[in-house]
């Protein structure tokens, strides 16, 4: 699984953060996502896949398999 | 629905049949006539959306503005000075680069690791209002005693006013949220003492700034970030949209899980379903209040119908929450649903900035609850709670419970 978020969408909920913390994370001035892991462990795509679908900005894209 | 109802006015909001339950027409809207015309408390008419995609869309399409102090916007109440038309509402930009600003200015506050650090704080509070409601004494009122303090508390202590004025913020932010209950002059006076209350409190903090958010964005406004005005606005929005949402949502959610106790039962014996259960309640909320308002100064198009420019649009998130097409079973409140891509904070870039606080009240409450009262009940049947009204925010006027 590779993630991709796009800053300019973000709004900063913090709700990727609450579901996935070792894949998400906020920038301290602004809120504004940083993404800590492209490619993060399978144990965690559950999260992240719940956390691109309820993202309100629809700010994180996801691209599965390869 | 026929040609001739469909012609009938429709007074919005809808009343249901049931405390809990939804207006029987938001699912018949949906399927039948989703792009609805319909009266507002004002008398003035506007449009309602019901559809998870519609209202979706509409929330994150710029287009759709909140300048609802246009001339020709609809009113959304018999007074002008309401959460959603005041001066108030009009000094914090509203899009583009200016909303960007003070978005991020403001937002930063609200992070989700801001409000985990947050989290042991809310649940020792969340446990002395439980002990003191449990001293005084079943059956009690769990709204007054848990739901509508502990949000406020939170929020006085993260802008830095005293929680000892909370009576006045409480009838401040229910003028504010006035839809049908209060006069003109009431509103008037009541936005008059909260303006002076919070320049007072700004002023305050510009001489002698304290760690909370409202010093911090003084110190920000120096170096070219917020005016007077805008801090004084933003510090009276986030103390309104800060308690009086999540004070109700406290004591619905609880209404909800309680209503059917298997569903209590079930969180008992599984409270990893906390998180997904506060996403469920939140979407299943069939009494989350007005919804969000919208207005187009240029023509546009939902599901294929054009409105033309002018139209003030209601979008009802607590109906595209209900809609079938995207939720399986939408009418079954279900503790596990996941994903739940709900709207009951909005979406796009205005959606709800105070979404991690509210979830981290709202799980903390429901943890501790689970934890220290587990025989927790209504000490009324479901269909006696009796519903807040007249005002944009929905409720419960009290949550009688015992344990």
């Amino acid at each position: 699984m590779k993630v991709r978020v796009d800053e300019d969408k973000c709004c900063g909920a913090g709700q990727c953060v609450l579901l996935a913390p070792e894949v998400f994370d906020q920038r301290e001035d602004d809120g504004i996502v940083i993404l800590l892991d492209a490619e993060p462990p399978e144990h965690v795509h559950a999260t992240v896949r719940e956390a691109a679908a309820v993202c309100p900005a629809a700010a994180i894209e996801l691209s599965e398999g390869a | 629905m026929s040609h001739a109802e469909v012609e009938r006015v429709l007074h919005y909001p809808m009343t249901p049949d049931a405390p809990l339950e939804p207006p029987a027409e938001w699912a018949k809207l949906r399927q039948e006539c989703p792009v609805a015309r319909v009266t507002l408390p004002s008398g003035d008419e506007a449009t309602l959306l019901t559809r998870y995609e519609d209202v979706k869309q509409v929330l994150a399409d710029p287009r759709f503005t909140r300048q609802l102090t246009a001339d020709d916007a609809a009113r959304i109440s018999d007074s002008d000075t309401g959460v959603f038309s005041s001066e108030m509402a009009s000094v914090i930009p509203d899009s583009g680069e200016g909303h960007l600003r003070w978005r991020r200015l403001v937002g930063r506050w609200f992070t989700a690791k801001r409000m985990a650090a947050l989290r042991p704080g809310i649940e020792a509070m969340a446990e002395q209002l439980i002990d003191d409601m449990v001293e005084r004494g079943q059956p009690a009122d769990l709204k007054a005693s848990l739901g509508f303090p502990l949000p406020v508390y939170v929020i006085c202590d993260l802008l830095g006013v005293p929680a000892a004025d909370r009576d006045r913020f409480a009838y401040w932010s229910d003028t504010l949220l006035n839809l049908t209950r209060y006069t003109q002059a009431d509103m008037d006076a009541a936005l008059g003492e909260f303006v002076q209350y919070m320049a007072a409190h700004v002023a305050a903090k510009r001489a002698e700034p304290g760690e909370d958010l409202l010093s911090e964005l003084a110190k920000s406004a120096d170096e070219g970030g917020l005016t007077d005005a805008e801090l004084i606005a933003t510090g009276m929005g986030l103390l309104v949209a800060g308690h009086e949402t999540t004070a109700n949502m406290i004591g619905k959610m609880i209404s909800m899980l309680l209503a059917d106790r298997s569903r209590w039962e079930r969180l008992l014996a599984d409270p990893s379903l906390v998180r997904p259960a506060v996403e469920e309640a939140l979407r299943f909320d069939a009494n989350s209040g007005f919804g969000l308002p919208r207005y187009i100064p240029e023509e546009a198009e939902v599901a294929g119908t054009v409105l033309p420019r002018g139209t003030t649009v209601v979008c009802s998130m607590a109906a595209a929450n209900r809609d079938e097409s995207v939720f399986d079973g939408a009418d079954e409140m279900d503790l596990g649903r996941s994903p739940n891509p709900h709207l009951a904070f909005g979406s796009g870039a205005h959606s709800c900035m105070g979404q991690a606080l509210a979830r981290t009240e709202l799980q903390v409450v429901l943890e501790v609850l689970l934890r220290k009262l587990p025989t927790l009940d209504l000490a009324v049947p479901a269909q006696e709670l009796r519903r807040v009204d007249g005002l944009v925010v929905g409720g419960l006027s009290e949550v009688p419970v015992r344990w």
